[in-house]
């Protein structure tokens, strides 16, 4: 952490500190809510999803139930591959954006930038119609990548990345051109390393929007092959059988396992960098 | 470096981004623009000029208002709710309090599980009789309700899990600025005799104001782009009490086929958030100052 | 509009470039939507049928393609009929008939089958799923995947109730006189069991069309371009079921969710439902305790609209594989692929003769329950379509759910739905 540890005047002491600390975790427990009530119904049979009681026998049986009814090995290798590609990209592009912004002056680059931010409030989601009509021509539908293009040059990508890049001191790009480094070569030398934390803060958000996103990749997509996790989820939602609450919790648990245990496991590392990412 | 080749490399630079947002962004967004002055076609009857046809008919549309309101609503209850708890959040989980590992890792929950799935499990939860919040509320000793099968309760059920859903990812946001506030300001608020509120009040909330501008923006945008829930809980009933704009405008683009109808819907849409959009940063930036 | 145009044209290239491949290899290509979730017993079932149909027809290779619910489908069919490679043929909801027909997207099997026997299949299914088939003379979909909507009811629930546990209620009068038996309350007057459930959730006019058939009415003419919705017998019909949680307080007040009611069912929160014959399977499984399915009750006759999923073939197709994909249908609907598709999914068999297989005579011995939405089909009539489809159900939909939740009274709120419809089926009035 940064320097000595300071004591924070304002920090709850005492009967404050139970005070919050009880709000607290009453807020945790409600927020936490869904996740437990998956938890308990996913291990129970399906009388037990709506009764709570201690003595409710435990089961495997929904989640080989779930497994069984959609090929998620394939989905989650699909997501992966999505979740891969979408960041891998946009961080290249991004990247290279956010440097042009942030470090060159040129005509029309306010226009430029005005152009990129457009993004932040026309997101893809709204433009769903001509996207697929984009993607028909492009002759890509029912790919990986059909579900990654419209969302791969991210404006908030490359505003965060801006925001970094213009704190950095103008000394060590000097400093490195001076060694005779190419403006790449300052970019991935200078700028790339003291970025770090945005990297990974950014990483995770867009890891986490792009392994949810449901409604273009349903849309776009058509076979096993290309169909992300999320479209895989929706087997469950209610159909004419009405909702089995069960499978669709060990569904959710399956699915969104990955992303809980590598938030559990990093969660220290991201909550710093996103800390040191200093996104505001 | 000349002035050109700095020009020739910034523009370089961005080529691959801004040709990728001008063919998924700024191409469809005017063609839908242009599609919106145009009829439906149908089968064999071509699509034709039809000037301001489809407003007109957005006007007469009582369904296009009550989304619009709804929408409104929805916009007005979600985001200052799950910004003032957002930074509610940040607040304790800064604070050394018992067991903040855990209660920010609950917090952080929702952005992480899928919303198609968890309105489902929202679902039980509003469900009458054996769902949770009726067993809870029955132990109290509260009379049954049907939360999301009546008008007047169902906009605020699904207000609910939007907040649910994006509280934790905002506070995430306010937790990092909050920590770059440096630590002398405190002490010299504290000598000052400053109580807590008033710290909040003068320092630390002033301090947050770029990462407010910044959620904000992202809130709006989430409220007018959030319809999976909508989907799973509503489907816009009971008598369109849920209708949202967007959830409005899947429904005239993809189970009525009116394209040229939806090409207008999505046209305003476009207008409000680029409205609110400059509204913000107009309003907002007087107020923030940014280093 | 020459950006239209060029849409149009890279189309039929695309068109091309998929069908190039097929007939380079003297094979047809049959690509296939079908309207469920990947994954799932129905999916392996459908792949299935199509490779023993490709053994049996070497030059013809049908391909499934799973496209997630009935309205997923569509949008994906009909997204990819305006701008890319639509299915050869699809299985779609039958009131999509005049959505497909508008959008010129389908051709009629009149014009496809004219071999030997082929005028005798198309009439070999039940009338009352050819309602929803056939307009303006010519048919435009084959029954495939139909469904009608039966009462549930628990035996235990009328045992405790001092009900003969055999005896369902055969007309109005006795429903609400067994329901009111059947609602329980705790001492605050909470209901703790409803007497019945009917769900108004997402698709309430299909329940509502049981009420308005049971009173004698229908809700639109074959043509689909004009709607009853404010007639008399229609606003009795909605006052029927208003009065059901209004002033006999024996059904929950409110919108009653479509997906929770077979859980609250099983719950034994409600005594009975109504609810799809596609639910049997489910409320086998899951029901624990004894229960009965029945016909709907009778108002002024019995009644019940039918449900669920037609073939079409679409027109952007080649004539082989239009003629590959008649065959396909023609082979998937025959007596003994209706019945093991019934016994499997719990669906109606389409067509009597299915129903005089051994296999069926055998499933139909060990439950009789099956065989309750067959001998409810003299009863059943087509479920409400028209022109502009979803938006005149919608105007339907979004009056009843205004009379259930108390918004508007039954009379108001059918006199705006039908004035809503009016206004939206004009332009198809000839």
């Amino acid at each position: 952490m940064n320097g000595p540890m300071r004591v924070d005047p304002y920090e709850p002491r005492g009967v404050a500190r139970v005070v919050e600390s009880a709000g607290a975790a009453l807020l945790a427990l409600f927020w936490v809510l869904p996740l437990l009530y998956a938890l308990w119904t996913a291990f129970h049979p399906a009388e037990y999803s709506t009764r709570f009681t201690p003595d409710a026998p435990l089961t495997l049986e929904n989640f080989s139930r779930a497994w069984a009814a959609a090929p998620f090995a394939r989905y989650f290798l699909n997501s992966f591959l999505l979740v891969t590609l979408v960041l891998a990209c946009q961080f290249v592009l991004c990247t290279l954006a956010a440097y042009a912004f942030a470090r060159y002056e040129f005509p029309g680059r306010e226009l430029a930038f005005l152009l990129v931010l457009v993004q932040l409030m026309i997101m893809p989601d709204v433009l769903i119609v001509e996207n697929y009509r984009t993607m028909s021509r492009l002759g890509v539908l029912d790919s990986i990548p059909a579900i990654a293009l419209p969302y791969v040059a991210s404006a908030f990508g490359v505003f965060l990345l801006r925001q970094t890049f213009k704190t950095v001191p103008r000394e060590l790009d000097d400093a490195a051109r001076v060694e005779g480094a190419n403006a790449l070569q300052v970019l991935m030398r200078v700028y790339v390393p003291l970025a770090r934390p945005v990297y990974i803060a950014y990483g995770l958000v867009s890891v986490s929007y792009h392994w949810n996103n449901f409604l273009w990749p349903l849309i776009v997509t058509n076979s096993v092959e290309s169909r992300p996790l999320t479209v895989g989820l929706q087997v469950f939602s209610s159909g004419d059988q009405g909702i089995d609450w069960s499978v669709i919790c060990a569904a959710t648990l399956m699915t969104s396992a990955p992303l809980l245990l590598a938030f559990l496991l990093f969660q220290r590392q991201f909550v710093q960098s996103f800390m040191r990412a200093g996104i505001r | 470096m000349t002035r050109l080749s700095a020009s020739i490399h910034g523009w370089l630079l961005l080529l691959p981004a801004l040709a990728l947002l001008a063919l998924f962004t700024h191409f469809p967004a005017v063609a839908t623009l242009i599609d919106s002055f145009y009829s439906t076609p149908r089968g064999a009857r071509g699509s034709v000029y039809v000037g301001l046809d489809n407003y007109l008919t957005m006007v007469e549309d009582p369904v296009f208002w009550t989304s619009l309101v709804n929408s409104i609503w929805f916009a007005l209850g979600t985001i200052p709710i799950s910004i003032a708890l957002a930074i509610l959040m940040a607040l304790w989980v800064n604070d050394r309090i018992a067991g903040r590992t855990l209660v920010r890792m609950a917090y952080f929950t929702p952005t992480i599980l899928p919303m198609i799935a968890v309105a489902n499990i929202w679902l039980f939860f509003y469900t009458p009789q054996y769902g949770l919040l009726e067993q809870v509320l029955g132990t109290l000793g509260v009379p049954s309700h049907n939360w999301l099968g009546s008008p007047s309760t169902a906009l605020t059920c699904v207000i609910v899990v939007a907040i649910w859903k994006e509280a934790g990812f905002f506070m995430i946001f306010y937790l990092a600025a909050l920590q770059q506030i440096a630590p002398h300001l405190a002490e010299a608020a504290a000598l000052e005799g400053a109580s807590r509120w008033t710290f909040f009040r003068r320092v630390q909330f002033p301090l947050l104001m770029p990462t407010t501008l910044f959620v904000l923006v992202n809130a709006v945008i989430g409220a007018f782009r959030t319809v999976d829930h909508v989907i799973v809980m509503t489907r816009g009933g009971p008598d369109n009490a849920t209708s949202l704009l967007l959830f409005h405008l899947y429904q005239v683009g993809f189970s009525f086929w009116d394209t040229g109808y939806a090409a207008a819907i999505t046209a305003v849409l476009l207008a409000i958030l680029a409205t609110l959009a400059f509204g913000q940063y107009f309003f907002l930036e007087r107020r923030v100052h940014y280093r | 509009m020459r950006r239209r145009t060029f849409i149009r044209g890279s189309a039929a290239v695309a068109g091309g470039l998929v069908a190039a491949p097929a007939i380079a290899q003297g094979k047809t290509e049959v690509p296939f939507f079908y309207p469920v979730a990947v994954g799932g017993p129905i999916t392996k079932i459908i792949d299935g049928y199509a490779a023993d149909f490709e053994k049996e027809n070497p030059g013809i290779t049908v391909k499934p393609i799973y496209a997630g619910t009935y309205q997923e489908t569509i949008v994906k069919a009909l997204t990819a009929h305006k701008s890319g490679a639509p299915p050869v043929t699809s299985v779609l909801l039958s009131t999509d008939m005049f959505t497909l027909i508008d959008e010129d997207a389908i051709v009629p099997f009149d014009d496809l089958a004219k071999g030997a026997g082929d005028a005798a299949w198309i009439k070999s299914f039940y009338p009352a799923f050819m309602f929803n088939s056939q307009t303006g003379g010519k048919t435009w979909g084959i029954p495939f995947q139909r469904s009608t909507i039966v009462l549930y009811w628990n035996k235990e629930l009328f045992k405790e109730a001092g009900l003969d546990p055999e005896k369902p209620p055969a007309n109005w009068d006795e429903q609400v006189a067994m329901a009111t038996k059947l609602t329980k309350r705790d001492a605050s007057g909470n209901a703790t069991q409803w007497g019945m459930q009917v769900p108004s959730s997402g698709f309430p006019y299909w329940l509502f069309q049981a009420f308005t058939t049971q009173n004698g009415v229908e809700l639109m003419n074959q043509a689909g371009d004009t709607t009853y919705y404010d007639k008399p017998e229609v606003v009795a019909a909605l006052q029927y079921w208003v009065d059901l949680s209004r002033k006999h307080k024996v059904h929950p007040p409110g919108i009653v969710e479509w997906g929770t009611t077979p859980k609250d069912f099983f719950e034994r929160k409600t005594a009975m439902m109504w609810t799809t014959t596609g639910n049997l399977t489910n409320v086998r499984k899951n029901a624990k305790f004894d229960f009965g399915v029945a016909m709907l009750p009778a108002g002024k006759r019995r009644g019940t609209p039918t449900g669920g999923g037609n073939f079409y073939v679409f027109k952007k197709s080649t004539p082989q594989q239009r003629e590959a994909a008649l065959k396909f249908i023609r082979w998937i609907t025959s007596p003994e692929r209706a019945a093991q598709w019934g016994i499997d999914t719990g669906y109606v068999a389409t067509r009597p003769d299915a129903w005089q297989t051994p296999a069926m005579k055998t499933y139909v011995q060990g439950f009789p329950a099956a065989a309750v939405a067959r001998d409810q089909l003299p009863y059943a009539v087509a479920e409400l379509s028209t022109h502009e489809n979803q938006r005149v159900t919608k105007a339907l939909n979004d009056g009843l759910q205004a009379a259930l939740t108390g918004a508007k009274t039954p009379e108001q709120a059918m006199k705006d739905s039908q004035a809503e419809a009016a206004r939206i089926l004009r332009p198809y009035k000839k």
